[in-house]
C-alpha cells in the first residue's frame, strides 16, 4: 500500500445525547485507493464520514489528512481536501444545477463574493465529469435521483479534493443508474487518482469496486482487509444478526451476497 | 478579492443601478408631495439654497429627515427578513413575525421608562436597549421552536406570535401603570411612525443600520450554502456556527434599530425578499443587496402614501404595511405553488 492519505488512529467519538459511537478505531486509506465501509444501522458509518469531514471531532485519538491533524485544519482547509456526497439535497432546493455545483467552489475561495472565471472552469470541468453538463440550467426539483445523485457528485468533484466520501450513493438508484455510478467510480479512481470512501449498505456494490472494505460494527471495526476477506459467511452473519450466502461475481471474481431469507 | 466581473456581478451591478433609479424617483416624489403646499418651484428654489422660511423647514427639516429615515428603516426591515428567513431556512420569517420587533419594542419603553430622551448617547441607550429586548426575543423564539436540530414551520411562527404576544402584553402593563405624558407619542410610535426624527438620532440610526448591513450582506454566499442544510454547508466549509451568530446578531441590530427610531414597523422584511426572490431567484448574493435599496423604495413608497391619503390627517406607516403585508402573509401560507425559499 501506498503512503496513507487518511489515517484514523484510536478514534473515539460519544454524541452528547450519551454512548458511544465510535470506539477505538483505527485504520489508514493509501493514496488513490477505493475504501469501502460497511455495516448493520448504528454501527458508526455515517458518523465516521462525519468525521472525516469535520462536521464533528473525535473525543479521543486522532485523524490525519495527509499527515496533518484534522484538529489543526479550518473547516475550508478541510473542505479543499475532502468532499462530501450525501445522498441528497433538501427538497424546495431552488438551484440550478449550474448554481449547485458552483457551491463546491465556495472553500476555494471563501471570502469570494462571485465565482470567478476558474472556478467555473472548475464547475464546467466537474460537470462534464459527472456526465451533467447538459442539464446545466435545470433546476435540481426537476431531476431524477440518478441525476440528482451525479449532481451532488459533480458538486463534490468541483472542490478538487484529494478525499471523495460518498455516503450511500446507490441508496435511491435503479439497477441502470447503479450501473452508471460504478463505472463513473471507477473512472474516477482510474483516470483522476482520487481517494475513495464509499459507505454503503449494498455489500456487493461495495466488494464489486473497493480495494479494501473496513467491517464496523456497534462503532469498532470489526475486520478491514481486501473483499475477500471481509465478505466471509460467518463474519457477516456475526455483524448483521442474518444469514448470508456469499458467492463469486461471475464476470469480475469479486465477492456477491445472497441475503438467506427466513421462513414465515 | 479583486478579479475581472463576472456574469454575476454584472447582474448584481445592473440591478442595484435600476434600484437605486426607483428609490431616486420614490424619493423625488416624496420630497415634492405632503400636506403642507409647497409648489414644486418653491421646493427646488429650497433645494439649490434660493428660499429660506417656512418652505425650507418643510422641506429640509421635516421631508427630508423623513426620506432618509424611511430608505434606512426600509433596508433594514427587508435585509433584517432576507437574513433570518436565510437562518431559519423558512420564508415566512421576518421581525415581526418572529417576535423580535416585540422584544426590541419592549426594550425601547424600557428605556424610555428609565428617561431616556433624544440625544446623542440617550440614542445609544435606547439603541442598546431595543437591541437587548430583540436579542432576548430572538433567542427565545429559537429555544422554543428548534426541534431536533431543525426549525419546522409551523412551530417557529407558533413560537413567534407566542414571544411576539408577551412582550406586547408586557409593553400595554408598562403602558397601563406608567405615567402616559413619560411615555408620550408611544401609540403612534407603536404603530410605526416616520415623524419628525432629530439629526443625531438619525446620524445614529444610520451608523447602526449600516454596521448591521455589514454584518449579514456580506455573508450572502455562505448564506446559500447553509440551504444545503448546516451539515452540508460545514462539509463545504462554512463555519455555521459563527455564520449563524454573525447574522443572527446582524438581523437583531437592524431591527432593533429600526424599532428604536421609528416604531415595530411589520411585514416590510416579509414583502420585500419575497418579491425579490420571485423575481430574482434564491440567490442571497442578489436578493440580499437588492433588499437593501428595494426595502427602502418600498418604505418609502408606503410612508408617502400614509402622509398624503388622509391629507391633512396622516396614517402611520405600520397601517400601511400591515394592509400590504397581510393579504400577501395569506397568500404565500395559502399559495398551493412552493414557497420562494431562501
Amino acid at each position: 500500500m501506498t503512503a496513507p492519505l487518511v489515517e484514523c488512529a484510536g478514534v473515539g467519538f460519544a454524541y452528547a445525547a450519551g454512548g458511544f459511537a465510535i470506539r477505538d478505531l483505527s485504520f489508514a486509506v493509501g493514496f488513490g485507493e477505493t475504501f469501502g465501509v460497511i455495516g448493520p444501522n448504528a454501527s458508526g458509518k455515517t458518523t465516521l464520514v462525519r468525521l472525516l469531514s469535520k462536521v464533528v471531532e473525535p473525543s479521543s485519538g486522532r485523524i490525519r489528512l495527509g499527515g496533518t491533524d484534522v484538529a489543526q485544519l479550518s473547516r475550508a482547509e478541510v473542505a479543499r481536501q475532502v468532499a462530501v456526497v450525501p445522498q441528497d439535497v433538501p427538497r424546495g432546493f431552488r438551484y440550478t444545477v449550474e448554481e449547485l455545483v458552483l457551491m463546491g467552489r465556495y472553500p476555494r475561495a471563501p471570502r469570494r463574493f462571485f465565482e470567478s472565471p476558474e472556478d467555473r472552469a472548475a464547475a464546467q470541468r466537474a460537470m462534464e465529469a459527472a456526465d451533467v453538463l447538459a442539464l446545466r440550467e435545470t433546476l435540481l426539483d426537476r431531476l431524477s435521483g440518478g441525476e440528482r445523485q451525479r449532481v451532488m457528485l459533480a458538486r463534490a468533484l468541483a472542490q478538487e479534493p484529494r478525499l471523495l466520501v460518498l455516503d450511500e450513493p446507490t441508496a435511491h438508484l435503479d439497477l441502470r443508474y447503479q450501473a452508471e455510478c460504478a463505472g463513473l467510480l471507477r473512472r474516477l479512481g482510474r483516470e483522476a487518482g482520487l481517494t475513495i470512501v464509499l459507505v454503503s449498505h449494498d455489500l456487493s456494490f461495495a466488494a464489486e469496486l473497493c480495494d479494501r472494505l473496513l467491517l464496523m460494527s456497534g462503532g469498532a471495526a470489526m475486520r478491514v482487509g481486501p473483499p475477500e476477506s471481509v465478505i466471509d459467511e460467518a463474519v457477516l452473519a456475526s455483524a448483521y444478526g442474518c444469514r448470508v450466502l456469499v458467492d463469486k461475481h461471475p464476470i469480475s471474481g469479486r465477492p456477491t451476497i445472497h441475503l438467506v431469507y427466513p421462513p414465515g | 478579492m479583486i478579479g475581472p466581473p463576472s456574469a454575476s456581478g454584472i447582474r448584481l451591478a445592473a440591478l442595484l443601478v435600476g434600484l437605486g433609479l426607483v428609490v431616486a424617483l420614490v424619493a423625488i416624489g416624496a420630497l415634492f408631495l405632503g400636506s403642507a403646499r409647497v409648489p414644486p418651484g418653491d421646493v427646488l428654489a429650497v433645494l439649490t439654497g434660493r428660499v429660506k422660511g417656512v418652505d425650507q423647514v418643510v422641506v429640509l427639516s421635516l421631508r427630508l429627515p423623513r426620506i432618509l429615515a424611511a430608505l434606512l428603516a426600509g433596508g433594514a426591515l427587508a435585509v433584517a427578513g432576507a437574513g433570518f428567513q436565510a437562518l431559519t431556512r423558512n420564508p415566512l420569517a421576518e421581525p415581526s413575525v418572529l417576535g423580535v420587533s416585540s422584544g426590541a419594542a419592549f426594550g425601547v419603553i424600557v428605556a424610555q421608562v428609565f428617561g431616556l430622551g433624544a440625544g446623542l448617547v440617550e440614542a445609544v441607550g435606547i439603541a442598546a436597549c431595543a437591541f437587548a429586548g430583540a436579542l432576548v426575543a430572538g433567542v427565545a423564539v429559537y429555544v422554543i421552536a428548534s426541534r431536533g436540530g431543525g426549525l419546522p414551520v409551523h412551530t417557529l411562527l407558533l413560537a413567534g406570535v407566542i414571544v411576539g404576544i408577551f412582550f406586547s402584553s408586557a409593553i400595554t402593563v408598562l403602558i397601563s401603570v406608567l405615567d402616559f405624558d413619560r411615555l408620550g407619542g408611544v401609540v403612534h410610535w407603536l404603530l410605526g411612525n416616520l415623524g419628525p426624527i432629530a439629526p443625531t438620532s438619525l446620524a445614529v440610526f444610520a451608523i447602526l443600520t449600516a454596521v448591521g448591513l455589514w454584518l449579514v450582506v456580506g455573508q450572502a454566499r455562505p448564506l446559500n450554502l447553509l440551504a444545503l442544510g448546516e451539515e452540508s454547508a460545514q462539509q463545504l466549509g462554512v463555519d455555521a456556527e459563527r455564520l449563524k451568530r454573525r447574522v443572527f446578531a446582524g438581523a437583531a441590530l437592524l431591527t432593533s434599530a429600526v424599532v428604536a427610531f421609528v416604531g415595530p414597523i411589520g411585514f416590510v422584511g416579509l414583502i420585500v425578499p419575497q418579491v425579490l426572490r420571485m423575481l430574482l431567484g434564491p440567490d442571497n448574493r442578489l436578493v440580499i443587496p437588492a433588499a437593501v435599496l428595494g426595502g427602502g423604495a418600498f418604505l418609502l413608497l408606503a410612508d408617502t402614501l400614509a402622509r398624503n391619503i388622509v391629507a391633512p390627517a396622516e396614517l402611520s406607516v405600520g397601517v400601511i404595511t400591515a394592509f400590504c403585508g397581510a393579504p400577501f402573509f395569506v397568500y404565500l401560507l395559502r399559495s398551493r405553488a412552493p414557497l420562494a425559499g431562501p
